[in-house]
């Protein structure tokens, strides 16, 4: 017995209608995911290219509510903070994604591998805060050092993840290659494995390091920030997404135009990073903030 | 886990018999590092266990559903920033899920390869914007686009409901709502892609053969085989709304009260901390900040931890090229 030939017919209608509906409905969101970068980058790129200037990025902010001036504390404080972030954040980070990779087949590694993957999700501010219970409360001081600190911590985790990814893309043989020539394991870590899996590595680092150059939340209570230019490490610093969230909370209208100003560069030396690692390396990685 | 001489063919086709003395200097140097990551999680429950202890010895559990913030008094609880932030995350969380396993189906399911890698790679830079980026933006752009046009209508058309009626202003937490559920869009639309692409071949051709359309593939193939994953995409999501700092106490007004219509100002615990732990008014309020952070980093702890233990089940112990 079949369906009458009219009722399959529209019940077949029905499944084919469905079936562009939801096609539509899947297209809709994709477009709907895409707005708001478009909006976001046009908002950012039209208010800030005005106030983009040579004073902005070479001069230091004038005293409160005196237009003018401009934020070189925030782009050199940001740049030492995430420097020493770096230095202090890649060898350990690199060094837990080896261990994950070549030596993790085992509990601890699981346990390790785990806990990597929790510290990713735990919400900035609160590692800032540790940052200060560590280092800022004992000696009474807010430092650049602790902020650096602070940076460090969310590198971390990243690094070591998009490490063990590399490292395990690397080819069984070109391992067992370097052993069968009598290599012991360092030096065929160090000298065939790191090499190969090196440009996705690098990939990680940068996307990592782009990311905590717009981190505010941990700089908060450990650097504090600064109205006046300064390189001390044991001293409070100013870094440009600290000050961003200072002027655009600010009362003043030029406050809130250098803060559209310093998004723009903030963003365009995020997007710049992210392009440039993905035409050069095309690996696909990806760091959410 | 010694150097000792093979007893036999099984034990000496172990990992550890087959180092030599380089190799365990070299594994040790990178167990050390490895290490470093426990002792940072340790460090943080901690250090701020011991700095919120006064508060914690004060207040007892109160401090979770109790209202009164009054740093003078010295009266505190963390009932209204707790509510706000799941208030905040919830919806952001509901509004992202829909549309981002949408867009992950679409992407793996629907798209030709020309749109959607540039599509996906749109979204990843979502991910990328600075959180103090979309506060600005939030409440330069998106606040007075709320106040001025989408707020009103809202107000006219769903007035009728208490939770509609009230009176958009730039910040507040309907303008957190959105800018939480871009913001952690990415997340969701990354880790359901992978969940999905992980889904086996057989299992869609199956329903194929029977004659099954593609969105009948999809709703009767692919999303069961994918839910738990999907879950776990959606609590990590979670995880970041809960968690972000600056583009919430950016957009969402600031005030302790529990919020009724989603029009009020309201507060999140991660913005209570950005704006008043430089300006604590006594030892007391620094330690109920702390506090305020221990549960907060509690909750993200185990809403982490079981988003991974669900992603990892799906994708089978494999890792995802997903980093949060």
């Amino acid at each position: 017995m079949s369906l009458q030939p009219s009722v399959a017919d529209s019940l077949y209608r029905r499944r084919v209608a469905t079936e562009r509906i939801m096609t539509g409905v899947m297209m809709l969101a994709a477009v709907l995911a895409v707005i708001p970068l478009i909006l976001i980058v046009f908002y950012v790129v039209r208010e800030g290219a005005g106030g983009l200037s040579l004073d902005l990025i070479t001069q230091d902010p004038n005293r409160a509510g005196r237009p003018g001036g401009g934020v070189r504390s925030a782009l050199v404080g940001s740049g030492i903070m995430v420097g020493i972030a770096l230095a202090m954040g890649v060898p350990i980070a690199v060094g837990c994604g080896i261990y994950l990779a070549e030596f993790g087949q085992n509990r601890f590694g699981t346990v390790i591998r785990f806990l990597v993957d929790v510290l990713a999700g735990i919400p900035s501010i609160t590692v800032g805060l540790f940052v200060y219970g560590l280092m800022v409360l004992p000696q009474r001081q807010f430092t650049a050092l602790a902020g650096s600190v602070a940076l460090a911590m969310i590198f971390l985790p990243i690094v070591a993840r998009i490490t063990e990814e590399m490292l395990l893309l690397v080819p069984r043989s070109l391992r067992e290659a370097a052993l069968a020539l009598g290599a012991p394991r360092w030096r065929t870590v160090v000298k065939v494995v790191l090499p190969t899996a090196f440009p996705g590595i690098i990939t990680g680092i940068m996307l990592a390091l782009s990311r905590i150059a717009g981190e505010a939340a941990p700089l908060l209570f450990t650097s504090l920030g600064n109205q006046f230019y300064s390189t001390d490490l044991l001293g409070p610093m100013d870094a440009l997404p600290l000050r961003i969230f200072n002027y655009a909370t600010g009362p003043y209208e030029y406050w809130h135009e250098q803060a559209w100003a310093m998004s723009l560069i903030l963003i365009g030396l995020i997007l710049i990073v992210s392009l440039t690692v993905r035409a050069l390396f095309g690996t696909r990685v990806t760091v959410k903030q | 886990m010694t150097l000792a001489v093979p007893t036999g063919a099984r034990r000496a086709l172990r990992l550890e018999n087959r180092l030599r003395p380089g190799d365990w200097i070299f594994m040790t140097l990178a167990g050390t590092a490895a290490l470093t990551v426990l002792a940072v999680i340790l460090g943080l429950f901690y250090e701020l266990t011991r700095t919120a202890w006064p508060a914690v010895r004060k207040f007892g559990p109160a401090f979770i559903w109790e209202t009164t913030w009054d740093p003078p008094k010295e009266a505190f609880g963390a009932g209204a920033m707790i509510v706000g932030t799941l208030l905040t995350a919830t919806a952001a969380l509901i509004m992202a899920t829909v549309v981002g396993v949408l867009v992950a189906l679409y992407l793996v399911e629907v798209a030709p390869r020309w749109v959607a890698r540039p599509v996906s790679y749109m979204v990843e830079l979502l991910a990328a914007i600075p959180s103090v980026v979309y506060g600005v933006w939030g409440v330069f752009v998106l606040g007075v686009f709320i106040r001025d046009h989408l707020g009103p209508v809202m107000v006219s058309a769903l007035g009728w409901i208490p939770l509609f009626d009230g009176t958009p202003l730039i910040t507040g937490l309907f303008s957190a709502m959105i800018v939480l559920s871009i913001m952690i869009l990415p997340t969701v639309v990354a880790v359901s892609r992978d969940v999905i692409a992980a889904v086996p071949r057989s299992q869609r051709e199956g329903i194929l053969a029977l004659g099954a359309t593609r969105w009948e593939m999809i709703r009767l193939a692919v999303i069961p085989y994918a839910r738990s994953g999907i879950l776990g995409a959606g609590i990590l999501g979670l995880a970041r709304a809960v968690g972000e700092t600056l583009a919430v106490t950016l957009v969402i007004g600031n005030r302790v009260a529990i919020p009724h219509t989603i029009f009020d100002p309201a507060y999140t615990m991660a913005s209570l901390i950005a704006n008043q732990f430089t300006e604590v008014e006594n030892d007391m309020h620094r330690a109920a900040l702390m506090e305020v952070a221990l549960v907060l980093l509690a909750i993200t702890f185990l809403i982490n931890a079981a988003a991974r233990l669900l992603v990892w089940r799906v994708t089978s112990g494999g890792r995802i090229a997903v980093i949060e």
